[in-house]
């Protein structure tokens, strides 16, 4: 098993630095990005790193406060509150005492600032806890050199160190000296029974300004002399602009400027509204759009690499098409996914002010590094000219990870001279977006005197093939004969991650084909997936992305939680089972029918993530993760006619809405290895539990998304 | 471009604008009244709602010109100290997840419990439905809705 993080080799020298403050008490700074990720290349030379290098900070002031700054923004996942946890369980502070702060983004002070996805708190987890132990035991020695007494007789607790003689100092009161003690090695950590922060509840460290509507998010953000721009880009994906027509545009009150560039025109107001009326008013001309892209025509070409023989082998054990031969049945079905907007409630948007001196530019980002690296090479201008401030993102789901609306903002903001913030409607959101791709997946399987003795999985997906690990994640090594091929047809649609990339839809795929498998094989669901995990117990390949007896442990806790064998009349229950992002999920759905359709009731949920930082949080990112799951499983769908996307906005754009939610029941698997990430993994068995427990309803198998689709032909059957 | 006096959050203000001008766009560019969310500009995902007359209304499908002796309330304006029971009881329940969405949810939630003081949970999911949660904070919205119609009553 590959997950387990616990053999990283680092030097305490290489990743912290404490120095005094001016104004009293201590600053420590810890770089997250060469401490804790042991797959990570040191972006610098770490034996040579200067303060300056660090990219998260700890200040003590002399008052015993302690401020956190956590380097990386916050898309809703939560780490803005756990992180600092992690320090302040270490650092043994009283959590309360505790105020975390937004770093800004600063070239000189955080080098090395990058925004960390799912894998925060997996990748972190060693490094905090050794900040803030490394820090403690400095303030315990400064205490002892202070006492005149071997450190070894003190200890530490809730910010109060306390010598053999009862004697106490508070961190406040040594930070100044502590700063300037050499960094120790070998500092003790926590057993996790010693614990009194993490696995306790914090709230959202930002509930306050959230609840009060401070400013705190991109959108929020204002500048002086700031002007609004609103972009016509082309109407459908491979079309060019020939000419437009900014007559009318330059009558609406309040529009400054038109500009053009590229194939976009940019209306620039004094305010938003000013820009978005210019915009509606403007006359383009678009080249012909009408031998471009069309879903019709992704279908065909997915449907040509699935039946024909072209792939890269991704995983191959023993030998499948011996296996299909010799079996007594061979099951194959194929799955078919739609593309996916991101849709996150805040549109994209963002700042640039560029001027001969600076770009400064400030916005909801995931990749700040990459971005502002991109915007100079686009500008021809140096990377240290940059100056990128993050805010609060309202969502991400994947789509901030492209800087495409700083790099509009930089552009528009250079050609006009002025500081512009791009605000994309919801329009512009919609129709110019980075989608989840569509993607078909075609699962072969053969069973021989009972047993699954092959098993073949084909993607054709629209212009990149599932990441490397995937191919390595259930159900590699529980069947001998095991198979995984891919190829991508190249689209003009542009297409990236979206929550839970590939395994979004796939799980749905897999996991209802295991439904199949266990009718044909006439095995309880729950049943046939442990005896499949047996296999892969105690596998010594070190592909094997996911743990046999961690997935039994979540199934089983699952399984006893939902009361999976209990029989209710008029309850139909399905079940799914899914590792990603090194975490085990499994859920079972509850649902009960009303006209004809299918309605879900409630979700169990059971997650083994390991040590439990936050519960409150942990439970609300499950519980967002498996409605989200649901929702667009049921409702989510976006193709494209002759390049143009099928939806615009949320009236004919459907996304689950609170009275569509069951509630959701989440458990968690107590353990004590080291944690690992929650905002993804909920979200992919989600749509295969529910749709095996919509089978045991209607007796309808469900191989499309979105299951709306099917179900309302399937309703008027049922009405009719 | 014609001047409008508005009552906003207990105060008049004045400021000019063209009259087809959202609520919305007022309250964000002009009055730095941010915490009214834009997320869709057709009133389909309720991230803009506001108070007129302590009805919940959406602010990007309101026209300036049509207003004129209403008291409008925004998030900013819900409560002096952001002590509503609602904004409490968001507090009690660890509600958010990015955030955005949760000024408009709470303005709907704050006319609905004027409504109806003491409402079932399906009441509940039936009135907040008009408002996207795209993190699908939802079970915590609505544990929070009846957690504030405890603390009201």
């Amino acid at each position: 098993m590959s997950t387990e993080q616990n053999n990283i080799r680092f030097s305490r020298r290489n990743f912290l630095r404490t120095s005094a403050l001016a104004s009293g008490g201590m600053l420590v700074g810890f770089n997250l990005f060469t401490a804790c990720k042991p797959e990570a290349k040191p972006a610098v030379d770490i034996a040579n790193l200067n303060f300056n290098d660090f990219n998260a900070f700890i200040k003590i002031a002399d008052n015993g406060y302690v401020t956190i700054f956590s380097p990386n923004p916050e898309i809703g996942q939560g780490v803005k509150t756990a992180m600092p946890m992690i320090i302040a369980e270490e650092l043994d502070v009283e959590w309360d005492k505790v105020h975390v702060a937004q770093a800004k983004y600063n070239k000189k002070e955080y080098k090395r600032q990058v925004a960390g996805g799912s894998q925060s708190i997996r990748f972190g987890w060693d490094a905090l806890r050794q900040t803030g132990a490394t820090t403690k035991q400095m303030l315990i020695n400064a205490a002892a050199a202070k006492w005149g007494v071997d450190a070894n007789t003190c200890k530490a607790s809730k910010g109060i160190i306390t010598n053999a003689n009862g004697d106490t100092l508070g961190y406040g009161e040594v930070v100044s000296e502590a700063a300037a003690l050499e960094v120790p090695e070998n500092v003790t950590l926590k057993k996790p029974s010693e614990y009194t922060i993490i696995g306790k509840d914090a709230l959202n460290v930002d509930l306050d300004n959230i609840v009060t509507g401070k400013p705190l998010f991109g959108l929020d953000y204002k500048a002086d002399g700031m002007v609004y721009a609103s972009v016509l880009r082309p109407p459908a994906f491979g079309q060019k602009l020939e000419s437009f027509d900014d007559a009318e545009t330059k009558k609406v009150n309040g529009v400054s400027d038109v500009i053009k560039f590229g194939d976009k025109v940019a209306v620039i107001g004094l305010n938003t509204w000013a820009a978005m009326k210019g915009k509606k008013a403007l006359k383009a001309v678009w080249s012909d759009d009408q031998n471009l892209e069309s879903t019709v025509d992704h279908n065909k070409e997915l449907i040509k690499i699935l039946d024909g023989k072209e792939f890269d082998t991704r995983r191959e054990d023993g030998n499948v098409k011996k296996a299909f031969a010799e079996a007594d049945k061979v099951l194959e079905r194929t799955y078919d996914s739609p593309f996916l907007p991101h849709n996150c409630m805040e549109p994209m948007n963002f700042y640039a002010n560029v001027t001969a001196e600076k770009i400064h530019l400030v916005g909801p980002i995931q990749t700040p590094q990459w971005t502002a690296g991109r915007v100079a090479q686009l500008l021809k201008r140096k990377e240290e000219e940059i100056d990128l401030e993050m805010t609060r993102m309202g969502g991400g789901f994947g789509r901030r990870l492209y800087g495409d609306f700083a790099l509009e903002a930089a552009e528009i903001s250079n050609l006009a001279n002025k500081p512009v913030k791009v605000v994309f409607s919801r329009e512009d959101d919609m129709t110019d977006g980075i989608y989840r791709p569509a993607i078909k997946y075609r699962i072969t399987a053969s069973i021989k005197d009972g047993k699954l003795t092959g098993y073949h999985l084909k993607e054709a997906a629209i212009n990149s093939n599932m990441y490397d690990l995937i191919p390595n994640f259930f159900p590699a090594g529980c069947i001998p004969n095991y198979k995984v091929s891919t190829k991508s047809y190249k689209s003009d649609i542009t297409t990236g991650a979206w929550r839970a990339p590939y395994t979004n839809f796939l799980a749905f795929a897999e996991q209802t084909f295991f439904d199949e498998l266990a009718e044909e094989l006439k095995k309880d669901p729950v049943e046939l997936r442990l005896e499949l995990l047996q296999n892969v117990k105690g596998s010594t390949d070190e592909k094997i992305e996911y743990s046999g007896e961690r997935m039994e442990n979540t199934i089983k806790l699952a399984a006893e939680k939902s009361n999976w064998k209990e029989q209710k009349e008029g309850v139909f229950k399905g079940f799914a089972a899914y590792y990603s992002h090194n975490t085990h999920v499994a859920e079972v759905a509850e649902i009960e029918m009303k006209d004809g359709l299918p309605v879900v009731k409630k979700i169990t949920a059971a997650v083994d993530c390991g040590i439990l930082i936050n519960p409150t949080g942990a439970i609300n990112q499950i519980q967002g993760g498996v409605l989200d799951g649901i929702g667009h499983a049921m409702y989510g769908d976006l193709s494209f006619e002759n390049g143009k996307p099928s939806h615009k906005n949320f009236d004919t754009y459907r996304l689950i809405r609170m009275n569509e939610t069951p509630q959701v029941d989440v458990h968690f698997v107590k353990n004590e290895l080291s944690p690992t990430g929650l905002g993804e993994p909920g979200l992919p068995p989600a749509g295969g539990a529910v749709a095996n427990a919509i089978y045991k309803a209607l007796k309808n198998r469900l191989y499309k998304q979105p299951f709306i689709k099917e179900l309302s032909s399937k309703k008027s059957e049922v009405l009719s | 471009m014609p001047t409008y006096n508005l009552k906003i959050n207990g105060e008049l203000v004045t400021f000019t604008a063209d009259s087809d001008t959202p609520l919305l766009w007022i309250l964000r560019d002009e009055l730095n009244l941010v915490g009214t969310k834009f997320g869709c500009g057709i009133a389909q995902c309720g991230a803009c709602t506001v108070h007129v007359d302590g009805v919940a209304t959406r602010s990007c499908q309101l026209q300036v010109s049509i207003l004129d002796k209403e008291e409008i309330t925004t998030i900013e304006g819900l409560s002096k100290e952001g002590d509503h029971p609602l904004q409490e009881a968001w507090k009690e329940v660890d509600v958010p997840q990015c955030g955005y969405c949760q000024a408009g949810q709470i303005m709907t939630a704050a006319s609905f419990l004027k409504e109806n003081p003491n409402p079932t949970s399906t009441e509940i999911r039936e009135a907040m439905h008009g408002n996207i949660c795209r993190c699908a904070s939802y079970n915590r919205i609505e544990k929070a809705v009846a957690v504030a119609a405890k603390k009201m009553s």
